[in-house]
C-alpha cells in the first residue's frame, strides 16, 4: 500500500493516502527514510522520521511495513555498537564513510555470521514461550540462550544441532511453526516475564561512596543527576566498567561524539575483573550523539531496554547504564512542540512522568517465563538544566527511582570525586540488602557503615560553627571527629577512576580502609581521654600515611604496616 | 528549476508564506527576486501540498507580494576551495573584501552530516595556548570543543586572539588554519579582530565570516554552519588543523529565538526554542578527529552569558554539549588580572587524555589536581577571614590563604604577549606549590615532589 508526503517540517512529516496504525514503521520519500507512526488525524498521519529530512518533497512515496518499531535479538548483540534504531555504526562506517548519510539500512545483526547452536531441548518436548532451545556460545564467557519466543508455545517436532545463521530454522514445532536463533522485539512493549521479585542482592560497583553508603540492588533503579562537569559521564562509565552483572547496555544518549568515541576504543581494552576478557564481551553499546536525529535518540532508550530484557530473559544479571535520560526527555519535547502538542511544564509534554515510569518500570529483579531468576538494574543519568534539581525530569525521576546519587558542582570543583554529595543522596536498599552485608561482607559493616554516615552529618553541622568561628574555637572531642570525618572523605570517599589500582576497590578492601580509619577514631578518643595532647594525637604520621594505602598494588600489607605502625605511635603517646 | 512563483501570501517578520503549484523539498534554498531587481536568499521551513513557509536570510525589508521566489532545488551549498585562506566574507558566503568570487573545487551542504561516532579518533594532542590557566589546569587537545563562557565587558575577545596568535602544538610542523566566523558582533569589535590578523600576518592562514550586530540576524543563523563547512573542508580534504573560533554564541541564540517567535513556536526556557540543545549540538559537535585522517578541528567558541548567569540556558545548554568550558571572571578582572580566568568553574573533559608523560610532562596532572584543590580552599577561607580576620586562622589555613593570592598573582596573571610553554607553566606551579607546607601537598606522589619541588630538584 502507498501513500504520499503531505507535509515536511523538521524531523515531523505529515502523510496520507495510507491508514498505518500507531507506531507503525513507515519508509517515507523516494529514499526510504524511516519513520514512525505517532499521531492520526482523519486521512492524515503524523511520522516522526529518523534521519535528516533536507529536501524531501511533498508528494513523494510513503510505504508502510505495517510492523512496530522493533530490534532483532539473537546472537551478535553482544560487542556491538548500534545506534538508536540497531543500525549498527560499524557496518554503517563501511556502507557510508565517516559522516553518517541517510537512507541506508543495516540489520541489527548479521545475517553472514554461523553459530554453533547446541539444543538443549529434545524431539517431543512440550514448550512454551521463554523456554530454552539451545546454547550459543556468544562470546568467551556468554552462553546466549536460544529462547522460544514469549508468544509461541507448542510441541517440538524438529530440532536441528550444528552451525547456523541467525535466521536459519533451528527447531520446527507441530503446529508448523519454525523458530530461528533470532526473534523480533516491538521496542515500546516490555517482554513478559513470570513474576517480579523483591530485590535483595546488591550490585557490586567497586566504587565506595556508592557500594558503602548509597548502595543499589540488582533489579533495583537509580539516578545520577548533576549539574555539567560535575562527573555524571564518568561515573556511568565507571558503573558500566566495574559493575558485577553478566551484560552491560550502555546507552550513550544525546551525547558528546568524542566522549562516546572515547567509550569505543576504551571498552575493547579494558579487562573484566572478573574473568579477565574484554569488557566489550559483555557490553553492547547505543551511541546516539547529540547530533544524530533527535527521533532516533528518543527511540534509543527503548532499543536499549529490550536488548536488556532480552538477556535478562535468559536468567542474566543486566545492567542499563542511560546517558543522559535528560537528553532523551528534551527529545520527547522537541517532537512534541513539533506536534504542537499543549505544552506540561517548562515545554515537556504532559505524559512526560508517565513515559520516564514506564521506562524506569522495566527494571526489576525477575522470575523469567522460564522459571530462571534475572535482573536489570536501570541507572539514569539526569542532566538538569543550570543544576537545578527542581525542574521536571529530576523531580519525575525521584518520584521513581529508589536511590539517588545526587552529583555536586561544588565537589568537583575540589577535584573530589567522585563528586557525589554525601548528605543530599541517598539509597532505600540499605535497609533491604543489610542482611546481605552482615553475611557477606562482615558482621560489623553495617554499624560501621552507620557510624561513619553519623560523623559525615556531625562534620556538616560542625562546619557551620567553624565557618563562624574558626576550628581551633572547637572543643577538643569534636575537633577529633572533624579529623576523623576528613579522613572517611579523602581517604575513603574519594576514589580516582584514572588510577590503575584505585579505580575499583573490592568489598573487602573497602570494609578494611573504613576499619582502619575507624580505629584512628577509636584509639583518637582513647587516648584524649586518658590526657594526651590533641596535638600530638593529630601528628600522628601513620594517619597521614593511610591516605595513600588505597593507592597501592599491594593493599592488605601497606595497611597492616600503616596499621601496626599506628599501634606503636599510639602507644608511644601513652608512654610519654 | 527556474519558475519564478508570484504567489506570495503573507509576509511576517523574517518570514514569507507563499502558495506554490509544484513540490518543493524541506531545507531547499530559495531565490527571491525583489521588485527594485536586488535578490535575497532564503530556505525553507516548513513544506506542503498547500503551503511553503521561507525563512530570508538578508531580511524581508523591501520584499512585498510582487517579489518572486524561485526554487533552486537544492540545499544550502557553500562553494569551498583552499583558496578561501586569507579571505574575508560575509555571513553568507559572499566575498566582501573586494577580492574575486571563490572559484570552489567542491560545493558542500552548510548542514554538515554528523560524524559516525565509530569513525571518531578520541582527541589526545595537546594544544599548547601559552596561556597558564588554560595549559596547566584545563588543557586544550586538538578535535576538542572548549567555549569560553564570558559576560560583557570582560576582556574574553583579547583572549580569543591570544589564543588564535599562540596555539600550536610544540614539535608539529603541520599546516595550521584559523577559521573566524563573527555573529552579530560589532564592527568596532569585528575591526579589532581583522587589525590583530593582519598585523600579526595571521590573516593569511584564516578564513573570515562576517556577520555583523546590523546585518539580518536570520543570518546568523547560517553564519557558523558557513564556517564550520569551511573549517570541516579544510581539515579533512586538505589535512589542516583547524581551529573554528565562533563568537558570540550568544548571538546566535537570540536569533533563533527570534526566529521561533516569528514562526510562533511553543517556546521552552526563557522563551528559547525547546529544540535549542539540537540546534546547538549540531554546531558545536562538528568538532573532532577522525580515524585515518590527519586533520582536526578544533573549536573554540565565545559566548557571554546573559548577567553573568552561568545557569542561563544558553551557557547551560552549551556546558552539556562541549568538553568543558572557560570561565572569565568579572571579580578577577576587576583586581586587575589578565587573563581574569577563574579555573575552578572552568574545565576541560578531555585533559586527561592530552597530558602527562610523553605529552606534557609526568607531574602534569598531580600539580594541577593539587592547585585546585589548594585554590578551592584558600577561596573558602576568604569568605572566613572576611568574618573572623586573618589571625584567628590556623598556621595552615593562613598558608593556604597566601597560596590563593600566590596562584592568582603568578600563575593566572600573564602578559598579553607572554607565551609560556607547558615547561614554564608548570614551573611556575611548582615554584608556588613550593610555599605550602609539604605536608599539605597530598594529591602529589612523593617521586615527583623528589623531582620537581624547588626544595629537592637536583639534589
Amino acid at each position: 500500500m502507498k501513500g504520499e508526503i503531505y507535509r515536511v517540517a523538521g524531523p515531523v512529516v505529515t502523510i496520507r493516502g495510507i491508514r498505518p496504525k500507531m507506531y507503525d514503521v513507515v519508509h517515507v520519500g523516494h529514499e526510504g527514510l524511516m519513520g514512525e507512526v505517532i499521531r492520526i488525524q482523519g486521512d492524515k498521519a503524523t511520522v516522526q522520521v529518523y534521519e535528516d529530512t533536507s529536501g524531501i518533497r511533498p508528494g513523494e512515496p510513503v510505504v508502510n511495513t505495517g510492523m512496530s518499531l522493533s530490534v532483532e535479538l539473537g546472537p551478535g548483540l553482544l560487542e556491538s555498537i548500534y545506534d538508536g534504531i540497531q543500525r549498527p555504526l560499524r557496518v554503517l562506517q563501511e556502507k557510508m564513510g565517516d559522516f553518517i548519510q541517510r537512507g541506508v539500512t543495516a540489520n541489527g545483526l548479521d545475517r553472514e555470521r554461523v553459530w554453533e547452536f547446541k539444543p538443549i531441548a529434545k524431539n517431543g518436548d512440550s514448550v512454551k514461550g521463554g523456554d530454552v532451545l539451545g546454547l550459543v556460545q556468544e562470546t568467551e564467557n556468554i552462553e546466549h540462550k536460544i529462547m522460544v519466543p514469549p508468544t509461541v508455545s507448542g510441541t517440538i517436532s524438529e530440532i536441528k544441532s550444528g552451525s547456523f545463521k541467525v535466521d536459519e530454522t533451528i527447531c520446527v514445532l507441530a503446529s508448523g511453526t519454525e523458530i530461528s536463533m533470532m526473534q523480533k522485539w516491538p521496542v515500546r512493549k516490555p517482554r513478559p516475564v513470570g513474576k517480579k521479585l523483591m530485590p535483595n542482592r546488591p550490585l557490586i560497583t567497586g566504587q565506595r561512596i556508592l557500594d558503602g553508603l548509597f548502595p543499589v540492588a540488582k533489579g533495583g533503579t537509580a539516578a545520577i543527576p548533576g549539574p555539567f562537569g560535575s562527573g555524571k559521564t564518568v561515573t556511568q562509565q565507571q558503573l558500566a566498567k566495574w559493575s558485577d552483572t553478566d551484560i552491560v547496555v550502555y546507552i550513550g544518549c544525546g551525547e558528546r561524539g568524542n566522549e562516546m568515541a572515547d567509550v569505543l576504543n576504551e571498552f575493547p581494552e579494558l579487562q573484566d575483573p572478573k574473568t579477565g576478557r574484554p569488557l566489550m564481551e559483555r557490553t553492547v553499546l547505543i551511541a546516539n550523539t547529540s547530533n544524530m536525529p533527535v527521533a532516533a535518540r528518543e527511540a534509543s532508550v527503548y532499543t536499549g531496554i529490550t536488548i536488556a530484557e532480552y538477556y535478562r530473559d535468559m536468567g542474566y544479571d543486566v545492567s542499563l547504564m542511560a546517558d543522559s535520560t535528560s537528553r532523551w526527555a528534551e527529545a520527547m519535547r522537541e517532537i512534541s512542540s513539533r506536534l504542537e502538542e499543549m505544552p506540561g511544564e517548562e515545554g515537556y509534554p504532559a505524559y512526560l512522568s508517565a513515559r520516564l515510569s514506564e521506562f524506569y518500570e522495566r527494571a526489576g529483579y525477575v522470575r523469567t517465563l522460564e522459571g530462571k531468576e534475572g535482573s536489570i538494574t536501570v541507572i539514569g543519568a539526569v542532566s538538569p538544566p543550570g543544576g537545578d534539581f527542581s525542574e521536571p525530569v529530576t523531580q519525575n525521576t525521584l518520584r521513581i527511582v529508589k536511590v539517588f546519587w545526587a552529583l555536586d558542582a561544588k565537589l568537583a570543583q575540589r577535584r573530589h570525586f567522585p563528586s557525589i554529595n554525601w548528605l543530599t543522596s541517598y539509597s532505600l536498599y540499605t535497609q533491604g540488602l543489610a542482611d546481605w552485608f552482615t553475611e557477606n561482607v562482615a558482621p560489623d559493616w553495617v554499624p560501621l557503615r552507620d557510624h561513619a554516615m553519623d560523623l559525615l552529618q556531625q562534620e556538616a553541622e560542625l562546619q557551620e560553627i567553624v565557618q563562624l568561628v574558626g576550628s581551633d574555637a572547637l572543643p577538643e572531642d569534636q575537633q577529633i571527629v572533624l579529623e576523623i570525618a576528613r579522613m572517611i572523605r579523602e581517604y575513603f570517599l574519594q576514589q580516582n577512576a584514572f588510577h590503575p589500582v584505585d579505580t575499583y576497590c573490592p568489598f573487602d578492601k573497602q570494609y578494611k580502609l573504613l576499619k582502619a580509619i575507624s580505629k584512628y577514631g577509636e584509639m583518637a578518643t582513647a587516648a584524649l581521654e586518658s590526657g594526651i595532647p590533641m596535638k600530638d594525637i593529630l601528628s600522628v604520621e601513620s594517619k597521614d600515611e593511610l591516605a595513600k594505602v588505597k593507592f597501592e598494588e599491594d593493599f592488605q600489607s601497606a595497611l597492616d604496616t600503616v596499621m601496626t605502625k599506628m599501634d606503636k605511635e599510639f602507644a608511644q603517646l601513652g608512654g610519654k | 528549476m527556474t519558475k519564478e512563483y508570484k504567489t506570495i501570501t503573507e509576509i511576517s517578520g523574517p518570514l514569507v508564506f507563499l502558495e506554490k503549484t509544484e513540490p518543493v523539498g524541506y531545507g531547499e534554498l530559495v531565490l527571491i527576486n525583489l521588485p527594485d531587481g536586488t535578490t535575497k536568499r532564503g530556505q525553507v521551513l516548513d513544506t506542503s501540498a498547500d503551503l511553503v513557509a521561507v525563512q530570508v536570510f538578508e531580511g524581508t525589508g523591501g520584499l512585498n507580494e510582487e517579489s518572486g521566489v524561485v526554487f533552486t532545488g537544492e540545499t544550502i551549498k557553500l562553494p569551498v576551495s583552499k583558496d578561501m585562506l586569507g579571505r574575508i566574507l560575509s555571513g553568507s558566503g559572499e566575498p566582501l573584501d573586494g577580492g574575486p568570487r571563490i572559484i570552489p573545487e567542491d560545493r558542500v551542504d552548510v548542514n554538515g552530516a554528523s560524524m559516525n561516532p565509530y569513525s571518531r579518533m578520541p582527541p589526545e594532542d595537546f594544544i599548547q595556548t601559552g596561556i597558564s590557566t588554560i595549559d596547566g589546569t584545563n588543557t586544550l587537545v586538538r578535535g576538542q570543543k572548549l567555549p569560553i563562557f564570558s559576560g560583557s565587558g570582560l576582556p574574553h575577545n583579547e583572549i580569543a586572539l591570544q589564543i588564535a596568535r599562540q596555539a600550536k602544538v610544540p614539535g608539529s610542523t603541520e599546516e595550521f588554519a584559523v577559521v573566524f566566523a563573527a555573529m552579530g558582533i560589532t564592527s568596532e569589535e569585528a575591526q579589532y579582530f581583522m587589525e590583530d590578523f593582519e598585523k600579526t600576518g595571521a590573516l593569511e592562514r584564516a578564513v573570515v565570516f562576517l556577520n555583523l550586530a546590523d546585518d539580518p540576524a536570520v543570518e546568523r543563523l547560517i553564519t557558523p554552519r558557513m564556517a564550520l563547512t569551511a573549517a570541516e573542508y579544510l581539515a579533512y580534504e586538505h589535512d589542516m588543523h583547524v581551529l573554528v573560533i565562533l563568537t558570540d554564541i550568544t548571538n546566535y541564540c537570540e536569533a533563533l529565538r527570534q526566529m521561533g517567535a516569528a514562526r510562533e513556536e511553543v517556546p521552552g526556557r526563557r522563551g528559547y526554542p525547546g529544540y535549542m540543545y539540537t540546534d546547538l549540538a549540531s554546531l558545536y559537535e562538528r568538532a573532532g578527529v577522525i580515524k585515518g585522517r590527519k586533520g582536526s578541528v578544533t573549536q573554540f567558541s565565545i559566548l557571554t552569558m546573559p548577567g553573568d548567569d552561568i545557569t542561563h540556558p544558553i551557557p547551560d545548554l552549551s556546558g552539556y554539549i562541549t568538553e568543558g568550558q572557560i570561565v572569565v571572571s568579572r571579580e578577577l578582572h576587576r583586581k586587575g588580572i589578565y587573563p581574569p580566568i577563574n579555573v575552578l568553574p572552568s574545565l576541560s573533559r578531555l585533559m586527561n587524555s592530552g597530558i602527562g608523560a610523553g605529552k606534557t610532562r609526568d607531574d602534569h596532572k598531580a600539580v594541577s589536581d593539587q592547585m585546585y584543590a589548594a585554590y578551592a580552599e584558600g577561596r573558602d577561607l576568604r569568605g572566613l577571614v572576611a568574618i573572623v580576620g586573618k589571625e584567628a586562622l590556623s598556621e595552615r589555613d593562613q598558608r593556604i590563604l597566601e597560596f590563593a593570592d600566590l596562584f592568582e598573582d603568578r600563575f593566572v596573571r600573564q602578559g598579553r604577549d607572554e607565551d609560556r610553554t607547558i615547561e614554564d607553566t608548570l614551573n611556575v606551579s611548582w615554584s608556588i606549590l613550593a610555599e605550602l607546607p609539604e605536608a599539605l601537598l597530598t594529591r602529589v606522589d612523593n617521586k615527583y615532589i623528589q623531582k620537581y619541588h624547588p626544595a629537592h630538584k637536583g639534589k
